[in-house]
């Protein structure tokens, strides 16, 4: 029995059965798949909520589906059965496998033509809605759930190591003047449970993606992928090399902590073990909830050498991607397009921002956010929105539109994890991490026949 | 003696047979059979363009360097598991099968870790062995021994075979208590008058007549090493650090599921498969159908 369970479980494809929510009879059904978990389910579901209650067509009906990756893959496996949901929640890496989706999808330009609902674009944050639209601005999916990449530091941890809890190390030259100032006081009473000067949560999203775009260095040609599936990767130039360098030569100095792969190190800063942590600006919530010491929220710190005048970070999170089935009608995408207008109203984005730590994604939400005085009640709060909006997007930092992204992350991760074991330079891990990506994008080019 | 039972129609066998006919059919052939097809395809994660490419896919990956390296980790991490989850079920069931007060409850206990579900099993060796918060790990940084399995290939590969090995002692611990006490003791008495004592009547006596448990206990063990292991790893390392636990069904789950690359991964799971047909077809061959069922 053993033996035959086994070879099932290696041969069978791993598609999670479609299930969908049992709605209220006469209403027109919108069934939403997110990767929501915590507090952020909860403001989803309260979405849900407001919009059914807010007319009496139609009913959305938010449903769990795992993490982002199980998400996609359970979206798609239910489009090749012909029983997709109407909406679903996208991480940003799975962008580009969306777009070559074609039929698969209804994009937000196509929903508003075909259904009428005004959707407008420009109702959106640039930054937010470069990462989502097509090279002519039209919008492919509805930007949802946004954040970007940000620095915490403990400032109790500051100021025991003598520095200036107020003013937040700014350029990586003064990061490791900081790091080692801490680094000193290790051990002592006043440090407490501080045990490695910085860490870094998503290390390939922070470290090399945001600071390729910061410092308004190419990531991939094409326009980072925007213009054409045959783009090449190129994060391995001499400004990343030596960003690389520099943090092999913090880990091996004892200031950087690698901690492991996307969010396992958030842990690390949350519990107050390291002084520095890099993340996404969503942890908010979390280190709210958890940090039992005072702590602030910065910019990314730039290297001045390489670009003292540093432009926008991109964003991470998810979008909604509208799906579509044989025997769709068109009412239920007119649903749709009224659910996406609505969450897209000022007091609904502005309450989801508020409640999640997510960037508010509409132009009016943020004003929203600053009239109730949001900023002033949460001070930092809004750095991830000036970030954002910092200086004029430019073709690097537009966002990165590369197929199966995902595993070129992997890939990257991979290569600095034998690097940080000295088996290999910074150069050779991220020029190995541009020949296998570029495999990658090769394949995924060829695999949707571009 | 064999025994038969005679049908005298035709009708009742096969309505018999057909539920598990059926099953089979649908949940290990047609997914079989699929597989195999879209290991000669390439197509995209939607199945929009679905092109034949032959066996590109297996050249492509058995002229991969970074494949072969997997096989080589997988047949690494196999034999590990295996030789050390089965000499430690030998020797607490050489123990448990003593005459001692309270072994039911020894024995109650040694087939616990069998009940935990792969992830459950994962969590508690990282409540262990996580670098900042695992207790046997703090225990390690205090005694001089740096302990990061994020980072060291060689104490993420430790680990996990670790892991990997405990859940299953319980398995083989059964096996071996109902082998070790279907020994006649007969045999063990006679070779004790004869002056065998312990280590010795082990050696000669009872080792041998384990054989036929131990040889079904080595292919199971073989295929749970490769197979039923991903949930553990995949909850301990994800593979990592660079590849060092990226063992050949975690590189099938991470190219289908997370990299969406069907054609690669069907063709990943084709040769896993001929692996176990392999395996099991030896098992067969050596054990024949009757000793053991």
């Amino acid at each position: 029995m053993k033996r035959r369970t086994l070879l099932a479980a290696t041969v069978a494809a791993p598609f999670a059965a479609v299930d969908h929510a049992s709605g209220q009879p006469g209403k027109i059904p919108v069934v939403f798949w997110h990767a929501m978990t915590g507090a952020n389910a909860d403001e989803t579901n309260r979405l849900a909520r407001a919009f059914n209650e807010s007319q009496s067509e139609a009913e959305v009906q938010p449903v769990f589906k795992g993490g982002y990756a199980d998400t996609l893959t359970a979206a798609i496996a239910a489009w090749r059965a012909d029983q997709a949901p109407h909406l679903v929640q996208i991480f940003e890496v799975g962008t580009g496998s969306m777009l070559a989706a074609g039929p698969a999808t209804k994009q937000v330009w196509q929903l508003a033509k075909e259904t009428g609902v005004d959707l407008d674009p420009a109702i959106y944050i640039p930054g937010v809605r470069g990462y989502y639209s097509l090279t002519d601005g039209r919008l492919a999916s509805r930007p949802f759930n946004s954040s970007t990449a940000v620095m915490w530091y403990n400032k109790d941890a500051f100021a025991a190591a003598g520095l200036d809890p107020e003013k937040a190390p700014s350029t990586w030259p003064e990061v490791i003047v900081a790091a080692r100032a801490i680094k000193a006081k290790i051990g002592t009473p006043a440090m407490g449970a501080v045990k490695s000067p910085v860490t870094s949560s998503w290390m390939i999203w922070v470290q090399l993606e945001q600071y390729s775009a910061i410092h308004d260095l190419p990531y991939a040609t094409k326009a980072n992928g925007f213009e054409g599936l045959d783009a090449e990767l190129k994060f391995n130039g001499p400004a990343q090399v030596k960003q690389w360098d520099r943090l092999l030569g913090m880990a091996k100095e004892g200031l950087y902590e690698y901690g492991g792969r996307d969010t396992v190190p958030d842990a690390l800063f949350y519990s107050g073990q390291a002084a520095i942590g890099f993340g996404s600006s969503a942890g908010r919530g979390d280190i709210v909830r958890n940090a039992r010491f005072k702590w602030a929220e910065a910019l990314l710190p730039i290297d001045p050498e390489v670009n003292a005048h540093p432009i926008n970070s991109i964003i991470g999170g998810a979008s909604l991607w509208t799906m579509t089935t044989k025997q769709r009608t068109a009412a239920e995408y007119k649903a749709v397009a009224q659910f996406l207008k609505f969450i897209a109203t000022p007091e609904q984005d502005a309450h989801f921002h508020q409640t999640t730590g997510y960037v508010p994604v509409t132009f009016a939400g943020y004003e929203k956010s600053k009239a109730d005085g949001y900023y002033e009640k949460q001070p930092g709060a809004d750095v991830p929105i000036k970030q954002l909006a910092r200086g004029k997007v430019t073709a690097n930092s537009r966002g990165l539109r590369l197929g199966r992204l995902a595993e070129i992350r992997n890939i990257l991760y991979e290569e600095t994890e034998k690097a940080l074991q000295g088996q290999q330079s910074g150069k050779q891990a991220l020029d190995n991490g541009v020949t296998r990506g570029d495999r990658v994008l090769r394949e995924f080019q060829k695999s949707v026949g571009g | 003696m064999e025994r038969r039972t005679i049908f005298g129609q035709r009708l009742l066998p096969v309505i018999l047979v057909a539920p598990q006919f059926l099953l089979t059919l649908i949940f290990f052939l047609w997914p079989a059979c699929q597989a195999i097809w879209s290991s000669m395809t390439r197509q995209d994660p939607f199945g929009l363009h679905s092109q034949f490419a032959g066996l590109d896919n297996f050249v492509e990956l058995f002229t991969d360097p970074l494949y072969r390296a997997s096989i080589g980790r997988t047949v690494f991490f196999m034999a590990a598991v295996s030789a050390l989850s089965m000499s430690l079920a030998l020797l607490l069931a050489v123990f448990a099968d003593r005459e001692i007060r309270g072994r039911t409850i020894y024995r109650t206990l040694l087939i616990w870790p069998y009940a935990i579900a792969p992830a459950m099993a994962a969590v508690l060796w990282i409540v262990l062995l996580q670098p900042q918060v695992g207790i046997l790990a703090a225990w390690l940084s205090r005694h001089g021994i740096a302990w990061d399995y994020h980072l060291n290939d060689t104490q993420a590969m430790l680990m996990i075979v670790l892991a990997c090995a405990w859940k299953q002692v319980s398995y083989n611990f059964i096996f071996f208590l109902a082998g070790l006490q279907s020994i006649p003791r007969t045999v063990l008495e006679a070779a004790r008058m004869d002056g065998a004592r312990g280590w010795h009547r082990f050696r000669t006596i009872t080792f041998p007549l384990l054989a036929p448990t131990s040889f079904f206990l080595l292919v199971v063990n073989l295929v749970y090493a490769a197979f039923d292991t991903f949930g553990t790893i995949q909850a301990l390392t994800q593979g990592g650090p660079g590849k060092a636990t990226e063992t050949l069904v975690v590189k099938v789950y991470r190219d289908g599921v997370v990299n969406l690359d069907i054609g690669s991964s069907s063709a990943q799971s084709v040769v896993l498969m001929i692996g176990v047909i392999g395996l099991t077809a030896l098992q067969f061959r050596f054990l024949g159908r009757r000793q053991l069922t």
